[in-house]
């Protein structure tokens, strides 16, 4: 029996020439990243390890994303616990406010991570940098600890589901619609500990920011990884961000899958998560008629250029519906520079929507968005889970930038179609 | 190791949003983390809990946010167990290294009513139910990772590991089922 892609990756890392699913292996890390959340508890747990000091200055990240510029000063302390262990270990990637970004656009965009690497994330959706065929997987504070201070972790070697996808999708329908539909299929936890290994002549159609959306994702179907494999524009994203190596693995042939989806992408249609989970989705000529309050585009699953192009173009010469509140949040300070240049701040800004320096914020309830009771958001992050936005009365609908970015135009959950688009 | 306690019962999904708010996240502090535990799904919660009590779920418990947080504020309030029909995969990880016994076993989890007395064998994965007087089998833990609850958490193993100048390596042997 062949192995996954995946499977691959980790056999190399645990100096083994075969895996097998179920195994429990010791692997080497590529990198080892942490946020102002999560860093802090795995700072203190470090301390607690009896071998001093980190493995590797140039293979862990500190990223200040979550509540910053910080919001009190209780998350003022957490980035400062983070910032000092950051000068104290001579940390090459820590990325202050000013430079950073939201952790999971940030680091690809910084060429941390390429193909074939293993990478462990205090953040769930570390997932992410699977879409540039790296296996990349969310842990704790406390196996980031052990991460940082062996450049090892433990993992068991996850099964997988494989996903071809099929043709091209329509207009409108990006990565965010794509994998909303797949959650809706498999549900929240259709992949729990399991590889999501994309596949298929439709891969090919996909943008970059498209495959990281997908990525992100996995997490949300309970996935331990989601995984693309390398093509040409992944090789092309590679050699315009990093100088590292990479190394190409592909699944075998004879590879064993629990299960195997075919998804026709040109039937997909822009879709939408009801509140309270991401597997409550429904196509957007489904939604039937729901008021907004507030609209969010931005965050590690939606904060890309791409998003925001596909923002623009809906939002161009035309204005946010009266009474609601639309925040977008540029993912990096370099996409933000970047839209920018490309006129599209001012597009959004002509429209009525307030533009913030990257932040998670509004995403997990943070800051720069809270939610009241009984108000409505229409966003392009990843959870809709009771609360995850502000009050517990609260609900928050996940779609793509271009849907959110119409809902903005309506005051309603709308489909760019319905504006002539 | 056994554990014994009254059950706060769950169903499906029980995201680490609701187990805790990332509003409270400005803190990891244990203590003050375990009065917010719970808040958005059970906010009486913290006030009712008693040292020892088992949380009994459904499917996918902890799904969500890798934060550590969430098996922090749990353990801190006292809880000495969680069953669940299963768990979602990070906070299955974070309980482990932290030294929160968690055990997944369906029948239990189906069984098991609010404020019934369960007794949780870690060492055979049995689960008695001492207010309906029915017994379960849950699903016992690999060899490596009873390691690491007997050493109360990943970093006294990983300790434990150092001390004895052993790299701690897995055996190639060991599978899960």
């Amino acid at each position: 029996m062949g192995m996954t892609m995946t499977q691959k990756i980790l056999a190399a890392h645990a100096g083994l020439d075969k895996v097998s699913a179920g195994q429990l292996i010791e692997a080497d890390l590529d990198l080892v990243l942490g946020n102002d959340v999560t860093a802090p508890v795995a700072i203190k747990e470090m301390e607690k390890i009896n071998k001093k000091g980190i493995f590797d200055k140039d293979k862990i990240a500190l990223v200040p994303d979550h509540f910053t510029p910080n919001k009190d000063i209780k998350s003022a302390e957490n980035c400062k616990c983070m910032r000092e262990f950051a000068r104290k270990h001579d940390i090459t990637n820590y990325f202050e406010v000013g430079e950073m970004g939201i952790e999971h656009a940030l680091i690809p965009e910084h060429g941390l991570v390429v193909a074939g690497d293993v990478v462990i994330g205090a953040d769930s959706h570390t997932c992410t940098y699977g879409a540039l065929g790296a296996f990349s997987t969310g842990v704790g504070s406390t196996d980031m600890a052990a991460g940082m201070a062996t450049g090892k972790a433990w993992f068991r070697v996850p099964s997988a589901q494989k996903f071809v996808l099929i043709g091209k999708p329509s207009k409108w329908v990006s990565g965010k619609d794509i994998i909303l539909h797949i959650i809706g299929m498999i549900g929240v936890d259709g992949a729990r500990y399991q590889s999501m290994e994309f596949a298929g002549d439709g891969v090919a159609n996909l943008k970059m920011d498209d495959r990281f959306t997908i990525a992100n994702m996995a997490i949300e179907a309970g996935a331990k990884n989601g995984i693309f494999p390398v093509d040409d524009t992944t090789i092309q994203y590679m050699k315009e961000h990093s100088t590292k190596p990479y190394a190409i693995y592909e699944a075998d042939d004879d590879a064993e899958y629990e299960s195997v989806y075919e998804i026709e992408l040109n039937k997909i249609r822009p879709t939408v998560a009801f509140p309270h989970l991401p597997e409550n989705t429904r196509t957007i000529d489904e939604v039937g008629d729901i008021k907004i309050d507030q609209v969010v585009i931005g965050s590690c699953t939606n904060g890309r250029l791409d998003d925001l192009r596909t923002a623009a173009r809906v939002l161009e010469g035309r204005k946010v519906a009266k009474g609601v509140r639309v925040i977008i949040i540029p993912a990096t300070q370099k996409i933000y520079l970047q839209a920018l240049e490309e006129g599209l701040i001012a597009t959004f800004i002509k429209a009525g929507a307030a533009v913030s320096t990257p932040t998670c914020g509004p995403c997990l309830g943070g800051h720069m968005g809270v939610l009241a009771a009984g108000e409505r958001a229409v966003s392009t992050t990843n959870r809709n889970f009771v609360g995850r936005m502000g009050h517990v009365g609260s609900e928050v609908y996940l779609a793509s930038p271009a849907v959110a970015a119409a809902s903005a135009v309506t005051g309603k959950i709308s489909s760019p179609e319905e504006l002539g688009l | 190791m056994k554990a014994t306690g009254k059950v706060h019962r769950y169903g499906d999904n029980v995201d680490t949003d609701v187990i805790i708010p990332a509003r409270y996240l400005n803190t990891s502090d244990p203590k003050e983390l375990a009065g917010y535990c719970m808040r958005d799904i059970d906010p009486d919660f913290a006030g009712r809990v008693k040292p020892g009590d088992i949380i009994v779920a459904g499917k996918n418990f902890g799904c969500g946010s890798s934060r550590e947080h969430a098996p922090i504020a749990i353990k801190a309030s006292g809880i000495s167990c969680v069953i669940a029909e299963n768990f979602a995969r990070i906070f299955y990880r974070n309980a482990i290294n932290i030294g929160l016994p968690i055990i997944e076993c369906p029948e239990a989890s189906k069984d098991t009513e609010e404020g019934d007395e369960v007794e949780v064998d870690f060492d055979n994965g049995i689960i008695y139910n001492l207010t309906k007087k029915r017994q379960y089998k849950g699903q016992v833990f690999p060899e490596f990772m009873q390691k690491i609850i007997r050493a109360e958490g990943l970093i006294n193993y990983i300790n434990s590991k150092y001390q004895l100048d052993i790299r701690w390596t897995i055996q190639d042997s060991e599978h899960l089922n």
